[in-house]
């Protein structure tokens, strides 16, 4: 089996973006995602020496990631175990019997498998995203994941529209084949 | 007006399409769109993929660092990356 090697340099711009999406699928809080996907790179920096070459840079990065993500819960649970649990019931007497309905899951809510789906949907569109020139990658995620303008996009990178949109058409383009191949 | 107005080549086509997924396609842009979406296969096909893709970036909840997110993030790295060096 082909050794994969360790290049710490190109960990921020070829896995920072995954991670985070990774992470915050699971964390649902922007700051705590940054705080560790920044912390699993510094982890990965000091473990290096472990690194076997068996599995993907980024698959080693996740692995550190998972059990980053844990450690957190770990710790919020924690914190929460030592809090008052306090639920309101309805006291009304006409409604009296009705509490257990008015605890049913909420049918329009996102379901568990709904959720995994659209995380395994996400880490889809980012290989994909991966496999596209640097350029094309980075003005796509301005345009369509950070919803910045076109008039931001274009002072920030130092392009013209018609530059801009060029290059969205040419990201989309390669974007929809690869999830074509790999995603239905 | 000239009907040849109206008329807009594929690449057009294609590239008001790719503005439409934005929201930034003038009503104008659109019927030239939906003119030559009636008759054009490669257009009616384009359109069909890339309203897709939208609707998949939609529905995965994408995230990604900002830019000085990552700078950030990035920063704190190469100095701890600097004394590994």
């Amino acid at each position: 089996m082909a050794k994969h090697h360790i290049n710490p340099n190109n960990w921020i711009s070829s896995y920072s973006d995954y991670l985070f999406n990774y992470t915050i699928s699971r964390v649902n809080d922007r700051d705590m995602a940054q705080d560790l996907v920044s912390e699993t790179f510094l982890a990965g920096l000091k473990s290096m020496a472990n690194f076997k070459g068996e599995a993907s840079e980024r698959t080693w990065l996740v692995s550190i990631l998972k059990r980053k993500i844990i450690d957190y819960y770990r710790k919020i649970n924690s914190n929460k175990g030592k809090a008052e649990v306090r639920m309101n019931y309805n006291s009304d007497t006409e409604t009296e019997g009705d509490w257990m309905e008015e605890r049913v899951a909420d049918p329009f809510d996102k379901t568990a498998e709904d959720k995994l789906e659209n995380s395994e949907l996400g880490n889809a569109i980012h290989n994909c995203l991966e496999k596209l020139p640097k350029k094309q990658a980075e003005v796509f995620k301005m345009k369509t994941i950070l919803g910045h303008d076109t008039e931001t996009i274009c002072n920030g990178l130092d392009i013209t529209a018609s530059n801009l949109w060029v290059i969205i058409h040419r990201a989309r383009t390669a974007l929809a084949d690869c999830m074509e191949k790999n995603w239905f | 007006m000239k009907i040849s107005t109206l008329f807009i080549s594929c690449e057009e086509a294609k590239h008001i399409c790719d503005k439409t997924q934005y929201q930034e396609a003038t009503s104008w842009e659109r019927l030239k769109l939906g003119i030559r979406r009636s008759w054009c296969r490669i257009t009616q096909a384009y359109v069909k993929k890339n309203n897709k893709l939208t609707e998949l970036v939609e529905k995965s909840d994408l995230n990604c660092l900002k830019k000085e997110e990552r700078h950030n993030i990035k920063k704190q790295f190469e100095e701890e990356l600097a004394k590994h060096q």
